[in-house]
């Protein structure tokens, strides 16, 4: 088991023809991830990487079945992608795309609130579940590993970073969500450990946060009032100064809100071991998942 | 993209939010004419932050030759290191009342949120952080932009808090708010703008609401949008910038992801969360860095000898930490661009790498022969650079 992605789901991705879509595509395929179609408007009815292009989502939908898209479109046109997919009916979108003008994104939020489309991202790199071979996004292939730790951060490279020195230490992973560096976002820390909590195949969870927003704060408060699995945290940009963006748009610290120091705070209270490096993490894991 | 006054008050105008008469002048001389047509003013320093009155940068002018004065000195004054581009003459209001009105991003909610306050002309941070229940809030749908009736109740709300005597009666200041915060709702859309905000809101003793002063951000991941504008802010957009960390406004002609935060060794890495990790390892190890770099999500050679080249022009960087999660580059071809930059930088700088990726242990090989300092973990890698730069300065 997994969450969010398993085996059966049928993915779809738009702007599967692009460079970027081109490239991330093939390493999905290769992974394992069933890819059923591809979206480009105006280049529906021809093929890449031997699927079948739409037109349009709804188009890809009916001749398909997909279930989930990944949105790797260009910024000015990706948020219109995810409210495409939301109404096409898809149970999860998962946007990779950075440098979205956050409004797009605020319509987009509010767009999806009415339909039954889950949003990972953007400025995400995806999800990934080793176990049922699938992946949406860009994490690379070989660092996914089949296991009991649940992983979710908010950021690409230290989240590929943690899921391969857990796996050097022999910790797989049930599924590994990137959701994202923006300040607005489709699914929060929360809302992947509540799906976390339900997979029966997730033992553990490892949860690195960074600097900037509230969301690491209130995962805090959902541990706190009693999660039934251990978590262990992680916090970056501890040394980061005030008002200043640290690369991700989210990551920033203004007045009292967003910083490390809070968010330690706020996962310690709640009984969350917080590490301060990956190699802790790693220790972190294996102390836990001894103890049984 | 902070506008200053002078331009959030020319996008106030446009969407029909009513702002005093003013003028803008760069030069002593044009404040004199301006205010001979304004009568009595007040003469404002444009610069993009905070806290100009208490610096000296607000005056009032009761002739047209006191507004020459006053705008001689403040055009050559230097506000928390900004220059002053210009000054926004004002005819004085009759206030009597002022209010804090804002559209501001609200990340916990994902939308944009309306605030209202009748403690105006203060931060609006410390009226916050002190009577929270002084500022009322409302998250419109921003399909809809907010509704009449939503607008009416957040002015109830907001004056079930308020003190002392009201200026308007109720019903009118009911019927005025309501295209008040419709408009600046829209100018906020309009502009893809992460704040919009009307600090103070100034109700007259005539019983006018006029936009006292005005502040505006514009999305920096939108501004492709709104090339006219950044065209007409032209010049002024230097001086809005000139206060700015100047190797941080070099990093942004070049293009890179960087923030100058003052130590002495310089970090770069790829993707944000790692470089910020890698910031967070220096100071554990008791470093102090000089920068954020992100090079983003691969590791092409070309981008990590930018990157070189950007932390040395930093003149107190005595070390350089490089992080790379190579995942599918292969770690030979990243030490042989790291090897090749060196070399044409002349870096004599202690440099250590950590990088991990395909043939990563053949990539460390290349550069010990090449004597700069390979490391397998990153907080490895960090101590031995906060030694070295330490071992350099004795």
């Amino acid at each position: 088991m997994s969450i969010l992605l398993n085996s059966e789901s049928r993915v779809l991705v738009q702007g599967m023809t692009g460079s970027e879509g081109t490239f991330h595509t093939q390493q999905m395929i290769e992974f394992g991830t069933n890819v059923v179609a591809g979206v480009s408007p105006g280049k529906g009815g021809s093929q890449h990487l031997g699927r079948p292009v739409f037109d349009s989502v709804a188009e890809a939908v009916i001749a398909t079945g997909a279930t989930v898209s990944g949105v790797f479109v260009p910024p000015a046109f990706a948020a219109d992608a995810i409210m495409e997919a939301a109404a096409a009916g898809l149970q999860l979108v998962v946007c990779i795309t950075e440098l979205i003008p956050v409004n797009d994104m605020v319509r987009a939020r509010a767009y999806l609130s009415s339909r039954a489309a889950r949003l990972v991202g953007p400025n995400c790199p995806g999800l990934m579940s080793p176990g049922e071979r699938s992946k949406v996004g860009i994490i690379p292939n070989q660092n996914g590993k089949p296991g009991p730790v649940g992983v979710v951060s908010r950021s690409g490279t230290l989240t590929y970073e943690i899921m391969q020195s857990l796996g050097a230490a022999g910790y797989g992973q049930s599924t590994a969500v990137g959701i994202g560096g923006d300040p607005v976002l489709g699914l929060s820390f929360s809302d992947v450990l509540e799906l976390f909590a339900a997979d029966p195949k997730t033992e553990l969870v490892v949860m690195a946060g960074e600097i900037g927003g509230s969301d690491e704060e209130r995962a805090a408060e959902l541990i706190g009032r009693g999660y039934p699995k251990p978590v262990v945290g992680f916090i970056s940009g501890r040394t980061a100064p005030p008002g200043k963006r640290m690369g991700h748009a989210g990551a920033i610290i203004s007045g009292n809100t967003g910083s490390a120091a809070s968010k330690v705070a706020a996962l310690e209270r709640a009984g969350v071991e917080v590490a301060d490096t990956i190699e802790q993490i790693v220790e972190r894991v294996t102390a836990r998942l001894r103890r049984g | 993209m902070k506008l200053l006054e002078h331009q959030a008050k020319a996008q106030f105008r446009n969407e029909g939010i009513e702002c005093p008469m003013g003028r803008v002048a760069r030069t002593p001389g044009e404040a004199e004419s301006a205010a001979r047509e304004l009568g009595e003013v007040v003469v404002k320093a444009q610069v993009p932050i905070g806290g100009r009155g208490k610096a000296g940068g607000v005056k009032v002018a009761r002739t047209p030759e006191e507004a020459r004065a006053a705008a001689s000195q403040i055009l050559q004054m230097e506000i928390r290191g900004y220059r002053v581009p210009a000054v926004l003459l004002e005819e004085l209001l009759d206030i009597g009342q002022e209010l804090y009105l804002g559209v501001t991003l609200d990340r916990d909610r994902r939308r944009l949120a309306v605030l209202l306050s009748f403690a105006g002309g203060m931060e609006i941070e410390d009226v916050a952080e002190r009577t929270p229940e002084k500022i009322a809030k409302l998250w419109p749908d921003p399909f809809s932009g907010p509704l009449p009736f939503e607008i009416r109740q957040l002015t109830l709300n907001a004056l079930a808090s308020a003190q002392g005597e009201q200026v308007l009666d109720r019903s009118r200041l009911l019927n005025l708010m309501v295209p008040l915060v419709q408009r600046l709702y829209q100018l906020c859309q309009r502009l893809d703008a992460t704040l919009c905000e009307i600090n103070p809101l100034v109700i007259t003793r005539s019983g006018q609401l006029i936009a006292g002063d005005g502040k505006v951000e514009v999305d920096q991941n939108a501004e492709y949008r709104h090339q006219d504008l950044v065209r007409e802010l032209g010049g002024d957009a230097e001086a809005a910038s000139s206060g700015d960390d100047q190797l941080e406004v070099e990093a942004r002609r070049r293009g890179l992801t960087y923030v100058h935060l003052g130590g002495d060794i310089g970090v770069i890495g790829n993707g944000a969360g790692l470089v910020m990790n890698t910031l967070d390892l220096v100071k554990q190890q008791g470093g102090s860095p000089a920068n954020f770099l992100d090079i983003g999500g691969g590791a092409k050679a070309e981008v990590v000898r930018q990157a070189l080249e950007m932390v040395l022009l930093d003149p107190e960087v005595k070390g350089i930490f490089v992080n790379i999660f190579g995942g599918i580059t292969r770690g030979d071809e990243v030490a042989k661009g790291l090897i090749q930059a060196r070399d044409e930088l002349q870096i004599k700088l202690p440099l250590v790498v950590r990088m991990t990726g395909t043939r990563e242990e053949e990539g460390r090989r290349l550069l010990e022969e090449a004597g700069i300092t390979p490391a397998v973990s990153a907080p490895e890698a960090a101590r031995r650079v906060v030694e070295m730069v330490a071992g350099a300065g004795r």
